[in-house]
């Protein structure tokens, strides 16, 4: 276990007014050049927005997975109101999806109505649905933070502050990080196999 | 690669059950922009004069602006274009939300509609995938059911549905357009997709939108959220709150509206209740207000929260916005807001305009006050003032009994029933009944936006020019100090005009004199053709003072995004090309200059010879005619010269 600095983006869903300017940003940002092309479809962070029920909730990519998990959560909006603020925050923390999953069943939302079920507000890319993956090749998108940028861009933009980002510092295991590439790889590895992925690079460089 | 747009257009024919896609031609784009230039454009060259509002020959246009979907803020709008059922001219309306974004990613500029359905049917638009399914299920149904059986039947909660109610599937004349965030209110659009048996169009979009010098565009867009910050810190000094001193039309929970309650006319237009706004009824206002409302929110892209959620008990969350939260209070002359809000709520489900109804059910109590609306024409109308305004506007959205002339419209409804009717007819131009504002002396400004605007709307039309005067010098000091927005070479005449205000020779109605008056009109006119070409909210641009957009980066934000170069005086030119291809079109339909002529009353005080003057130095400055006619030079500079021919062969001008 080592010290790092951690970036955090905390998520508000009282604040969050569904303008969806978060995901128009991220696209733009992952784009290239920087900034050329505009499409919410490719963005590593999604508003939930449903407006009639008043519903507002920014999810952010948390990364890939080569398996369904084993149960679809269901859940209904309380009458009684939303989840409280440290139950949001949970969602925003990527790195603890159970976490949040296990406040959001204790909490304000509950099982009884198809209404929000799919995974609805689940961050992560899987084989069970096509949210959070590349439109055209199916690659999995993962929030980078905007690495090259002091805030993440998502958070820069949301001027009515639903989003805002946390430094801090934390014990985190230390483990090797994959490139853009290498995810993009292990996700075809998962998906075809190995020896299939390696027939097929062999035909298409021969092909040149 | 078109950049900024997506390059096709959507042609639909009802009559045949045909859908094309066509891509659209990029000179268009260069001469009209796009939103309200190339939908007017389409209507002239596709819609002859003779063509009824009621005929399968009108059309009906959703037009996005050009920046839509790209990362300028609130560039979300699009423009609805038709004949109008109420005026018989052009009309437009505009509607922000998420609608017009899902449109050009699902790969379309815009939506030509053509033909009417034997039977009701909702349009579904996925990407390349374009589908007219049968819509006899959602009949009867309210707006916003209509939204969410559409978005649960296609199993796409992310599809963005614009769409009809009640009111439109009986062609009232005040029927509108919702998508949710989203209305496209006036000038009866609604009925025209109600006549065209069109229920609805959902769409769901997931195509990139290009821009074509990213990393300079994204600087522009920094600046003006940069700016939004600014403004919204420090609102503007010596205006009158909520007027101009935020940005955003009307935020919903905007505490102070004593300007509005205490200078509108309620009722029919009547009674002006100055004082009205007592520290009391300020306290019922926001407190109603800030019980009701759960949540304020935006459209997609905009910094900016004016709009807002609202719940009431046992109700469902309606998506309200502007005026919503007090125009029926006025019209009603009940002054409970809670009951307000419960009426405009089940007016946006039934989808009308929440500006022409509440006037037009106080129209019809005058008439029945007066003796000219009887208890038979009347029957089992409630004598309880809220249930008496309720059954009105469920008889006008069902066409029953009287309800069925009323949903004419205010002006054909007062010749429909005679008797003296006519004389309570007293808010329309062009057959469009008017905000209720009826003041003292005529300001030159005022006058000349009523009598001109081709939107018939004075909110679509005023801003830019404080419209009242800054009376403190150190306020005036401070807002010309920065006061960038102000068009190339104006820069002392305006600053001047602003320093003079509240001194005694700048009194109306002579004040500011016939030459600034027309400069000032036509500078906050020509900036609303530039937002509604390019779908920029005017809540950020034309409605306001010192907003983040002007006529300085507006260039820059077509150039960079489109690759195209336009510079100021270009696109100067672009909007008034388009502000006289709208006239040209209403001209051709017989609207003449009588037409324009506000009420009688809408001021007390009346100066007809000045008026006259006023008028005909505007339309010279314009480049029109005494009657209000463009002339041959002035469609020459602007590329008219196919409207200039038409006139000819129509007798409309004389061949020079």
């Amino acid at each position: 276990m080592v010290k790092k600095k951690k970036k955090v983006i905390k998520i508000n869903i009282d604040k969050c007014n569904g303008c969806r300017r978060c995901e128009m940003i991220c696209s733009a940002s992952h784009s290239s050049p920087k900034y050329s092309v505009i499409n919410p479809a490719r963005s590593r962070i999604r508003v939930v927005r449903r407006e009639l029920d008043n519903i507002f909730v920014p999810v952010i990519s948390s990364g890939y997975t080569n398996a369904e998990c084993a149960g679809r959560n269901v859940y209904a909006k309380n009458s009684a109101g939303g989840l409280n603020e440290s139950q949001w925050e949970a969602v925003a923390d990527k790195n603890a999806y159970e976490k949040w999953d296990a406040a959001a069943k204790k909490g304000a939302y509950e099982q009884s109505d198809t209404k929000y079920g799919e995974c609805t507000f689940c961050g992560v890319s899987c084989p069970s649905r096509d949210i959070f993956k590349e439109p055209d090749s199916g690659l999995p998108l993962k929030c980078d933070m905007c690495e090259d940028q002091e805030e993440p861009l998502c958070v820069q933009w949301c001027m009515v502050n639903a989003l805002t980002c946390e430094e801090s510092e934390e014990e985190v295991e230390e483990e090797a990080k994959l490139g853009d590439m290498k995810i993009g790889l292990k996700s075809l590895v998962d998906k075809y196999g190995l020896q299939k992925l390696v027939d097929a690079v062999a035909r298409m460089s021969k092909r040149g | 690669m078109r950049c900024s747009e997506a390059g096709y257009n959507l042609e639909i024919d009802l009559s045949r059950g045909n859908v094309e896609r066509v891509e659209s031609d990029p000179k268009l784009t260069e001469l009209y922009l796009g939103g309200l230039g190339t939908a007017a454009k389409i209507l002239w060259d596709r819609v002859p004069p003779e063509v009824e509002p009621f005929s399968p020959d009108n059309l009906l246009i959703f037009d996005t602006g050009l920046l839509v979907g790209t990362p300028a803020p609130t560039a979300t709008r699009a423009v609805i274009a038709a004949i109008s059922p109420e005026t018989d001219l052009m009309g437009f309306s505009m509607m922000g939300g998420f609608w017009a974004t899902e449109l050009k990613h699902a790969g379309y500029d815009r939506i030509i509609i053509r033909g009417k359905s034997s039977e009701w049917v909702y349009l579904w638009i996925n990407n390349g995938k374009v589908e007219i399914r049968d819509a006899s299920h959602l009949l009867g149904k309210s707006t916003y059911e209509t939204m969410e059986l559409i978005q649960e039947e296609l199993k796409e909660p992310k599809a963005e549905v614009a769409c009809i109610g009640l009111a439109g599937e009986n062609r009232v004349y005040m029927a509108s357009i919702e998508a949710g965030r989203g209305s496209a209110a006036r000038l009866g659009l609604g009925a025209i997709m109600g006549d065209k048996k069109l229920k609805a169009i959902a769409v769901r979009g997931t195509k990139d939108i290009y821009i074509d010098r990213p990393a300079e565009f994204l600087g522009l867009c920094d600046e003006v959220n940069k700016y939004v910050e600014h403004r919204m810190r420090n609102p503007i000094k010596g205006i009158e709150p909520p007027w101009f001193g935020l940005l955003g039309p009307w935020p919903m929970n905007w505490p102070d509206e004593s300007w509005h309650f205490n200078n509108f006319a309620w009722g029919n237009a009547r009674h002006r209740r100055k004082g009205f706004w007592t520290k009391e009824y300020a306290a019922h206002f926001i407190l109603t207000l800030t019980r009701r409302i759960k949540r304020m929110s935006s459209c997609y892209n905009c910094p900016l929260e004016c709009g807002a959620l609202v719940e009431m008990p046992g109700s469902r969350t309606i998506p309200m916005k502007c005026s919503m939260k007090m125009i029926w209070t006025w019209g009603a002359m009940i002054e409970d807001i809670d009951w307000n809000l419960d009426i405009a709520g089940r007016a946006l489900e039934y989808g009308v305009d929440a500006y022409g109804m509440p006037q037009t059910i106080a129209f019809a109590i005058e008439l029945y006050e007066a003796g000219i609306l009887t208890d038979k024409d009347l029957e089992g109308m409630p004598s309880d003032a809220k249930e008496r305004f309720s059954w009105l506007l469920d008889r006008i959205v069902r066409r029953e009994g009287i309800g069925d002339i009323l949903a004419n419209g205010i002006y054909s409804a007062a010749r429909q029933i005679g008797n003296g009717a006519e004389a309570y007819e007293h808010n329309t131009i062009r057959k469009h009944l008017q905000i209720g504002i009826k003041l003292g002396k005529v300001d030159p400004i005022y006058f000349l936006w009523f009598s001109t605007d081709e939107k018939t709307c004075i909110p679509q039309i005023e801003g830019q020019v404080p419209q009242a005067p800054i009376f403190n010098k150190e306020h005036q000091e401070e807002f010309i100090k920065d006061w960038i927005q102000i068009p190339t070479g104006k820069e002392e005449r305006f600053k001047q005009f602003v320093l003079e205000g509240g001194e005694p020779h700048a009194k109306a109605p002579y004040w500011p004199p016939i030459d600034l008056a027309s400069e000032l009109c036509d500078w906050s006119e020509m900036i609303r053709y530039i937002d509604n070409t390019t779908g920029i909210c005017s809540g950020v641009s034309g409605f306001h003072y010192k907003p983040p957009y002007h006529i300085h980066n507006f260039p820059l934000f077509i150039s960079y995004a489109t690759g195209m170069d336009v510079d100021e005086d270009g696109l100067w030119l672009i909007a008034k090309r388009v502000r006289n291809l709208v006239r040209a079109f209403n001209i051709r339909r017989g609207l003449t200059i009588e037409d324009e002529r506000p009420p009688e009353d809408h001021w007390k005080k009346r100066f007809p010879e000045y008026e006259a003057q006023l008028l005909e130095g505007y339309f010279e400055y314009k480049g029109w005619d005494k009657q209000g006619i463009p002339t041959k030079a002035s469609l020459y500079e602007l590329g008219l010269d196919y409207v200039y021919e038409d006139f000819v062969k129509r007798g409309i001008l004389k061949e020079e």
